[in-house]
């Protein structure tokens, strides 16, 4: 009970920190550390906009106790790209108008990196015709299906179809790095 | 938010003495449903024991069946090579629930003991039977559109959300525990229960006990299933209902054997033992399914926004099995 000490790598650094034990992943990262990029939407799984990447998989934040992760290597939207040089997919994300209010961003975009890393893995999804196949043909279907917990409530999702194709290449060379 | 002391557990058997004798020790999976419900104050756990060192290995078996530890993650469940072949059905199953980030953290056992979506039973201002024991149930004349129409109970009319249980369900699955007073196995579609006056006893399982593994046996047809799930938007909803089928057909164009499992329906996952005992022997055409699809709703029971899933549940057996004998219909 009460508080513990925790640590974790985040972005590459590594960081301890006191915190209540009740604490989610996402208000540890916002309350205790200042990674505000991450975002508390729904607090219950259904919207996606507090997804990080935990040793590079994508996860809920929200549901996450942060006591349960220490010692693994979390990844924020703070940690995608460096000052001065957006990560590709952000750069893709401000061509194709993949938002308006851009209250959901960084969840869609950790999500999108993670999506990247899980095609070339070949790990399958619902939509996927062939589950034998030893890859998988991304097509629209598979992305929106693929990037289903992420809502938008600006509706932007054209834009974000958009600069996620573009840049799913890009990703997946990043994901085999 | 209850305070809780958390402990992280090795293997199954330090999972079990940390959590032994204490009634108010909760075993914590993924949490992508048991931090939601401690949230909601609906669980109050206050000690957590993490599982998710337990073993997460997906080992195949001599005799062809497969081993899946209980910490393994639904995505890698989902993706594992011999599941994808040998178990369709099963991959299609977990990867028509929740979203990709759910499905990274959520584990085989936490998936199992998930707990219903029911509104009434998440909100502590209604009254429920399953939270709290004698209080009534809001559901049976609220909204239950999502409810049961199979099995129900005048103290409960909640469904088991999983979809991945209703695969493992038609595929005969044995659940492998470890408690207190030992190992034992049992088929995990007797583990859970359905409602009648005690819904809050959700399954077999004894104080203490946790799922270690799950075993599936070999099923060469299995290579011909599927899983249909029927919901209120394309992705990322629970099932209004679902189907899981396996089909073996013989040369003559008969159905040899069959599993049919139904999801959304119950208060568990529901084998759908009377279609597949009218369906053995029968020419594997529409007439032979839809007969079928009766017998095993010829018990159902709607309530006032459910009722329209009887007919669901019948037209969607029709088609999987369709699917699956390659008519297009």
């Amino acid at each position: 009970m009460g508080n513990a000490l925790m640590n974790f790598t985040i972005n590459g650094q590594s960081v301890e920190v006191e915190a209540d034990i009740r604490s989610s992943l996402l208000d540890l990262l916002r309350n205790s550390l200042g990674f505000t990029g991450t975002k508390k939407g729904c607090d219950q799984g259904a919207c996606g906009a507090c997804t990080v990447l935990v040793d590079g998989e994508r996860i809920n934040s929200c549901l996450a106790l942060a006591v349960q992760y220490q010692g693994r290597s979390i990844t924020t939207v703070e940690g995608l790209g460096s000052d001065g040089a957006l990560h590709p997919l952000q750069q893709a994300f401000v061509e194709h108008d993949g938002f308006q209010c851009g209250y959901c961003t960084p969840g869609q975009l950790c999500s999108a990196v993670g999506m990247a890393r899980e095609i070339e893995r070949n790990i399958p999804s619902v939509v996927t015709a062939d589950l034998s196949a030893g890859s998988v043909a991304i097509d629209e279907t598979e992305l929106r299906e693929r990037m289903s917990g992420n809502l938008c409530r600006c509706g932007a999702y054209n834009g974000i179809v958009e600069a996620i194709s573009e840049t799913l290449g890009k990703m997946q060379e990043g994901a085999r790095a | 938010m209850n305070p809780f002391s958390y402990e992280r557990a090795a293997d199954a058997a330090a999972a079990i003495g940390l959590a032994k004798g204490n009634t108010a020790a909760r075993y914590l999976g993924g949490g992508t449903n048991l931090v939601d419900l401690m949230r909601e104050t609906v669980e109050r756990p206050e000690m957590l024991v993490d599982v998710t060192g337990l073993s997460h290995k997906i080992e195949p078996r001599s005799d062809g069946g497969l081993l899946i530890g209980a910490a393994a993650t639904n995505t890698a469940l989902a993706a594992d090579a011999h599941v994808r072949t040998q178990y369709p059905l099963l991959s299609r199953a977990i990867l028509a629930g929740a979203s990709a980030q759910i499905r990274n953290m959520a584990t085989v056992g936490g998936n199992i003991l998930q707990r219903t979506r029911c509104r009434y039973f998440y909100d502590t201002a209604a009254a429920c039977n399953k939270r709290e024991p004698g209080a009534g149930c809001d559901a049976r004349d609220g909204f239950n559109r999502y409810h049961a129409i199979l099995g129900a109970s005048p103290a409960c009319v909640a469904t088991h959300p999983s979809d991945m249980c209703v695969a493992l369900a038609a595929l005969d699955a044995t659940v492998h525990l470890d408690g207190p007073d030992g190992p034992r196995s049992m088929a995990l579609a007797d583990l859970h229960r359905l409602p009648g006056d005690r819904p809050d006893i959700e399954t077999e399982l004894k104080p203490g006990e946790l799922i270690a593994a799950v075993e599936l046996p070999p099923l060469p047809f299995a290579r011909r299933s599927t899983y249909r799930k029927v919901r209120d938007r394309a992705s990322y909803a629970f099932a209004l209902v679902s189907v899981a089928a396996a089909l073996d057909l013989a040369e003559d164009g008969t159905v040899r054997d069959v599993r049919l499992a139904l999801g959304g329906v119950a208060h568990k996952p529901w084998r759908a033992s009377a279609a597949e005992a009218a369906l053995k022997g029968r020419p594997a055409d529409p007439e032979s399914f839809r007969a079928a699809a009766e017998a095993e709703l010829a018990a159902a029971a709607g309530l006032r926004d459910n009722t329209f899933k009887i007919e669901l549940a019948k037209r969607t057996i029709v088609a999987v099995l369709g699917d699956l004998t390659g008519d297009e219909a």
